[in-house]
């Protein structure tokens, strides 16, 4: 039986286990009890017991099974398989036993394998089976449980609060979890990556050369790993993204806010919003495709040699990516802006130019600065359109016109292809993650201190 | 937009000169009853929301340095008219004004009068306190700036002072006036809205409803102030307390549903209105 047959089963259960409570409290209440909460929590209350229990179950059982049902497979196998041979080579067996048992054969397997794929074919059956039962076992017990429990004074309704709290309690967990996993992951490869590379080296190194040889007989160079040269790639088309988005953007919003009417407000005001809806990959086209050969062809007719990968072209296309970011964030800002605050510089004699500069960009300024830093961020660990439209070299120039490289490309170049999980080079793109995410996690907490500031102000 | 009269120019002329001359005869009149000679004259002021009409045709003279008040049901029109008078309305779109208003006798609603320039001629309080997230100081400061009244330095330190003298906050605020002036209480922060009107040097001052914010402590020295100030400007209050009116206005203008229904001096209209419908408001029978 399928594992959804299995969960439409039990869906259906809690419906019966619903539909049940809901009967036993009308009954309760048609013969003359006061209930203390309506029929509905009643049924509420047994569907939540038979349905989440088993529900649970299905999950674990099905994490586990597999791993038992190996442990057991390779305990029952005779022992001129097992003895004396790597977990390789036990995983080897493991495998084509499974190969034969789904009647994938290859060659003429040995006597001892095609048993143990028959065991292997018979256990999984059985655990199947027992799935069933025990899971249809827990629903039905759980509906007993819950209508034993039912009672003219029993506070279902707060039951099943309280079930619904623990229920929310245990997704934001896994959240933060999933979270922690991540940064403990981040952080322990990151110091094996430190315990090879000095972390003064990382960081203030201004060579980073990471292609070391993976075999003996590969010629290739012996790493070098200062870092500030792809620090500083990821800085400058930073930088450059802003110099294109932060203008565009603000100038828009105020524009949107203060001056569009409502129609024309109404038509660019989605159009700007679909430039953040455009998958990153396709501006990565847009800008190794489009925009770098016309820069490359501009500045060649000028006389200027311009690299093919610009960082011009790379930053330029993540600015544009970036414009909704300002000009959303802005727009809102400007906006919260109350009405009070626009009416009273006007009537001072403030012209309209007079009370953008002088009074409401100075008061939308901290929710301004906060969608800043919050794209700044955005920009720092855009991927795609850097991978594609920057370089690959780590060069330390102030020239838009010549390739740099950044962090997150050189996460990307280090970990594909041959790859090997304990040499430097590999660990080294841990370290540069590490970096990353810092810097990203301090923009995003300044940045929502700052916004949360601004909100305050007006409430 | 606003829609301007379109009165051909020589019939411009000689309404101008008809005008005129009625002021004069006006103002002389009055000065012979011992009253003010008028500040604003508004003729047949009609004003209209996209397709509502909200006003009718609103013919009204307001006396110089003393306190009108505009009183009158929520709706009424009052807060509309009032902002005709410094061309407020032409910052809402779908808002236009017809009819002729005059100050000093010449028409606001001339094309070749900026409305930048006539707000500072006619200063606004708005209902709720609305302090610039500034300091106190450029909070005052900022008016005679973008008019280029005067320059930062002693000047302006001057205008600040004499302002916030005027509006009797200096006293309270003289040792703070680099802190923002979001930080004060309502009632001070109302008064320093009224400082920052009078740091441009208006003639008039408009306040629609300055006191509904505030505590009845802050009310009774705002309303002090206003009786203060008179003496120097002319003032028209919009307010929705009668008593306030009573207190505050030697002349008052009864508005319902858009139409302007009795002006008169304040204490004659309280004790004895001509019309109905303001004898039903002012005890209070609807409203």
């Amino acid at each position: 039986m399928s594992v959804s047959l299995l969960f439409a089963i039990i869906m259906a259960l809690a419906l019966v286990g619903y539909l049940l409570g809901r009967a036993n409290a009308s009954a309760l209440k048609s013969s003359g009890n006061t209930l203390h909460s309506i029929p509905p929590y009643h049924g509420y209350y047994v569907a939540l017991w038979c349905g989440l229990p088993a529900f649970v179950l299905v999950l674990i059982w099905q994490a586990a099974q597999s791993s038992v049902i190996d442990q057991l497979l390779i305990a029952s196998l005779p022992a001129h398989l097992t003895e004396g041979v790597s977990a390789a080579r036990i995983s080897l067996v493991l495998g084509e036993i499974k190969n034969v048992a789904a009647g994938r054969l290859f060659g003429t397997p040995e006597p001892a394998v095609l048993a143990a794929a028959e065991r292997y074919a018979s256990m999984q059956s059985t655990a199947s089976l027992a799935l069933v039962v025990c899971t249809l076992a827990v629903a039905v017990a759980g509906i007993a449980f819950a209508r034993a429990r039912l009672a003219p004074d029993f506070r279902a309704r707060n039951n099943v609060d309280n079930i619904l709290r623990w229920l929310l309690i245990i997704c934001s967990v896994l959240a933060v979890l999933t979270t922690l996993g991540i940064i403990l992951s981040l952080v322990i490869e990151s110091l094996a990556f430190f315990s090879r590379v000095p972390v003064l080296e990382f960081l203030f190194g201004m060579n980073w050369s990471p292609q070391t040889p993976i075999r003996a007989d590969q010629v290739a160079s012996t790493g070098a790993f200062g870092a500030v040269p792809v620090f500083w790639g990821t800085i400058f088309i930073s930088a450059i993204a802003m110099f294109v988005a932060l203008p565009v953007g603000l100038f828009s919003a105020i524009y949107l806010v203060e001056y569009a009417d409502k129609r024309i407000r109404s038509i660019v005001k989605p159009l700007l919003e679909i430039l953040a809806g455009i998958p990153t990959i396709v501006y990565g086209f847009f800008a190794v495709l489009t925009v770098a050969p016309f820069i490359r062809e501009f500045g060649l007719s000028l006389g200027l040699d311009v690299a093919s990968n610009s960082a011009l072209a790379a930053g330029g296309v993540m600015g544009i990516m970036i414009i909704p970011f300002i000009s959303s964030f802005s727009d809102d800002a400007i906006s919260a802006v109350p009405q009070s605050m626009r009416d009273g510089a006007y009537a001072l004699g403030a012209t309209k130019a007079e009370t953008i500069r002088q009074v409401l960009l100075p008061a939308a300024l901290p929710g301004i600065v906060g969608g800043v830093l919050l794209a700044v961020s955005r920009a720092i660990g855009e991927t795609m359109i850097v991978v594609m439209a920057a370089g690959l070299t780590a060069t330390l120039t102030a020239n838009p016109l010549e390739g740099v490289t950044t962090v997150t490309v050189q996460i990307v170049t280090l970990l594909i292809g041959d790859t090997e999980f304990d040499s430097p080079k590999t660990l080294a793109a841990f370290g540069l993650g590490l970096v990353l995410f810092i810097s990203t996690l301090a923009l995003n907490i300044v940045a929502l201190q700052v916004v949360k500031r601004y909100r305050e102000r007006y409430e | 937009m606003t829609t301007l009269d379109t009165t051909e120019p020589s019939g411009m002329i000689m309404t101008k000169t008809a005008d005129n001359t009625g002021t004069l005869a006006k103002a002389a009149t009055a000065a012979r009853a011992g009253e003010h000679e008028t500040k604003i004259s508004a003729a047949g002021v009609s004003v209209f929301y996209g397709e509502k009409q909200a006003l009718f045709d609103v013919t009204i003279d307001i006396p110089a340095r003393q306190v009108m008040a505009f009183i009158g049901p929520s709706g009424c029109g009052k807060s509309t008219f009032l902002r005709c008078i410094n061309r407020m309305n032409d910052t809402i779109d779908i808002c236009s004004v017809k009819g002729r208003i005059e100050i000093d006798g010449a028409d606001i609603y001339d094309p070749k009068i900026d409305p930048v320039l006539l707000r500072a001629r006619v200063g606004m309080v708005f209902q709720k306190p609305n302090p610039f997230p500034k300091s106190i100081y450029d909070n005052i400061a900022y008016g005679p700036r973008i008019h280029g009244v005067a320059k930062a330095g002693s000047a302006m330190d001057e205008i600040v002072e004499t302002s916030l003298q005027r509006a009797g906050l200096w006293n309270e605020v003289k040792d703070r006036l680099h802190e923002p002036g979001t930080g004060l209480s309502g009632g001070q922060q109302q008064r320093l809205c009224i400082a920052r009107a009078i740091a441009v040097n208006p003639d008039v001052i408009l306040m629609d409803e300055p006191c509904s914010a505030l505590d009845p402590i802050a009310t009774a020295k705002v309303e002090e102030l206003i009786d203060e100030l008179r003496t120097r400007y002319t003032i028209v209050i919009v307010t929705h307390s009668m008593q306030q009116a009573a207190r505050v206005s030697q002349k008052a203008a009864f508005f319902h549903l858009g139409n302007l229904i009795e002006v008169d001096e304040t204490d004659r209209m309280f004790t004895n209105p001509t019309d109905q419908r303001t004898q039903d408001y002012i005890t209070g029978r609807f409203g």
